[in-house]
């Protein structure tokens, strides 16, 4: 599964104006704080992966972001012009793949400007079809486009390729990544796949406990290769953060980049997770066995 | 979760091989006959069984005529001008019955469903109402709209308007939530997500509230023709009881029979056209 980017080298990250700022962000569900006292900031144009198990907060940080969740505490500024697109596409079923791209844009934009981006994500022939015919991949494709019609200054991505099977999967991060470099907005893709993070962003963040438990930024050239010289090391030291046993080793002496309190695996501290489910080889089937997933020696 | 695998036994003689069968392309089996002739088997077989039972003497003529004495019948009332005119005022009553009751339904199930505060208000007095058996509510009607053509309407459109309410409410709250966040976060305002997601979504329980209303509303016309009318088709079937008619009252029967069918035509192209976005299960 080699998938390479093309394109220009990645803009570097955090340099410029920001494009996201959160300054101890808390979100609460009952006593629970899912999201707990949360800093975070994307410099313009920058592409980041936020990684983390399911439960830790991650979707609940994009929908924050996104404007849908404001039962929140602490500082968030975000771009005026945002978009989603969430892991189910969410497509209007009763409207047309086009109108449903233009859904939402003020006063009344022609039809030609979503064929444009429907032309732009290798939609240009289904922009009459109902949502309902469409492939899983053509959906989320659709969905891309109706984000991408608005000229976001910050892309917000839900999984965006989780329930895409895995051809399809490398077919649509190509196409992101393509996007992302020809339209230069800030990206943020929460993922659980370690890999995917690595072949997309400039910067992976860990998310656990409701904070930014690690951040790494990727140096690795574009266009990436699984195969690439560095990959291995980094997904292993990224495993490693995500409490992935067997392989940590590769990540031991790896220097954290923030100040954060140094973490033992998940496993050393099953009451920290809030009664969450420990996370098991079978939850990232696609990164935790196979022989990519052996420990690398630095 | 480990699976082993057993290596396999060459001392048992081979499997024999597994008798193949031929999956039959559907398309073969289906053009055999067109579909209209198949649907018109059922009631051409009993209008034949109807026939054979007149004219062998099982069936009574005084207690039910045959099928070529309905219709003789049927050809005398056309040609003289009752059931032509008895159908239009039936039709009209039905028409009107329907606008009001399809306003009234649908307007109270859209301000109880859109909005928490109307609920309160309007949900559980509509609830209540609800359960009143309405052709009970007739001899009220009487008194308090005479025996003209209101109280007609009003029981129509009574019986018309709950299901219409109970129909696009509950299709109202169940539009999906995932769809109403995507459209807030395209940036539809309150107008807009109620125009482009909630109501196109409420649109398959609307429509089955309108067929259950059609459906009602039929009813609601037999029953209010059925008191002190002085025309409709209601009307002629009282008066074909008080001459032992039951060829009149049979065809005036079958024009119910027909003016529903026809009303239900009308709904499902209606559906057809609005629904198109829904793939169907079309059956087998």
């Amino acid at each position: 599964m080699a998938t390479d980017l093309h394109g220009p080298v990645t803009p570097s990250a955090g340099t410029g104006p920001a494009a996201v700022r959160v300054s101890g962000l808390t979100r609460s569900f009952g006593d629970r704080a899912v999201i707990d006292h949360l800093e975070l900031s994307m410099g313009q144009g920058e592409f980041v992966a936020l990684l983390g198990r399911s439960g830790c907060g991650k979707s609940t940080l994009l929908r924050v972001l996104a404007g849908l969740d404001r039962e929140i505490a602490g500082e968030v500024f975000v771009p005026r012009r945002r978009a989603v697109a969430f892991q189910a596409p969410r497509l209007m079923p009763w409207k047309r793949v086009w109108r449903n791209v233009l859904l939402g844009l003020p006063g009344r934009p022609d039809r030609a400007r979503a064929e444009e981006a429907l032309r732009e994500v290798g939609l240009g022939h289904r922009t009459d079809a109902w949502p309902a015919t469409l492939s899983g991949g053509e959906a989320q494709r659709a969905s891309l486009a109706r984000a991408l019609v608005r000229a976001p200054d910050l892309l917000l991505l839900d999984e965006p390729f989780g329930a895409l099977d895995a051809l399809t999967r490398i077919t649509a991060q190509r196409l992101v990544a393509e996007l992302w470099q020809r339209r230069g907005c800030a990206v943020l893709l929460v993922t659980h796949d370690v890999e995917e993070a690595l072949l997309l962003a400039d910067r992976v963040l860990v998310m656990d406990r409701g904070m930014i438990a690690y951040e790494r930024t990727v140096g690795l050239e574009r266009p990436r290769d699984l195969a690439g010289p560095g990959f291995a090391a980094l997904r292993a030291e990224l495993l490693g953060r995500l409490g992935v046993e067997g392989a940590v080793s590769g990540a031991r002496d790896t220097p954290e980049t923030d100040g954060g309190p140094p973490r033992q695996p998940a496993s050393a501290t099953p009451e920290a997770n809030g009664g969450l489910i420990r996370p098991t080889a079978s939850d990232t089937p696609e990164t935790a066995d196979g022989p990519r997933a052996a420990p690398v020696s630095a | 979760m480990s699976v082993s695998h057993a290596p396999p036994d060459t001392s048992l003689p081979p499997p024999l091989p597994p008798s193949l069968e031929r999956v039959v392309p559907l398309g073969s089996r289906r053009s055999w006959s067109p579909r209209w002739l198949r649907r018109a088997w059922g009631p051409v077989l009993l209008l034949v069984a109807w026939q054979v039972a007149s004219a062998t003497g099982v069936l009574r003529p005084d207690t039910l005529g045959s099928p070529g004495a309905m219709a003789a019948t049927a050809r005398d009332l056309l040609a003289d001008g009752t059931l032509p005119s008895a159908m239009l005022v039936s039709v009209r009553r039905v028409a009107v019955g329907l606008l009001v009751g399809v306003v009234a339904g649908t307007g109270l199930a859209l301000v109880s469903g859109l909005s928490r505060l109307g609920e309160d208000l309007l949900d559980a007095t509509v609830q209540m109402l609800r359960s009143i058996p309405w052709v009970g509510a007739i001899p009220l009607f009487i008194i308090w709209l005479g025996i003209g053509e209101a109280p007609k309407i009003a029981l129509i459109a009574l019986g018309v308007a709950f299901h219409l309410y109970l129909n696009v409410y509950a299709g109202i709250r169940g539009v999906d939530p995932q769809l109403v966040e995507a459209g807030d976060s395209l940036g539809l305002g309150r107008w807009g997500l109620v125009r482009h997601v909630v109501l196109p979504g409420a649109l398959p329980g609307a429509m089955t509230g309108l067929r259950y209303a059609l459906a009602t509303a039929w009813l609601a016309l037999v029953f209010g023709e059925q008191i002190n009318a002085d025309d409709g088709i209601g009307f002629l079937m009282n008066q074909a009881r008080e001459f032992l008619r039951t060829d009149v009252i049979v065809v005036c029967l079958v024009v119910y029979a027909v003016l529903g069918l026809v009303a239900d035509f009308i709904v499902r192209s209606l559906e057809r056209l609005l629904l198109q976005w829904r793939p169907t299960f079309t059956g087998q």
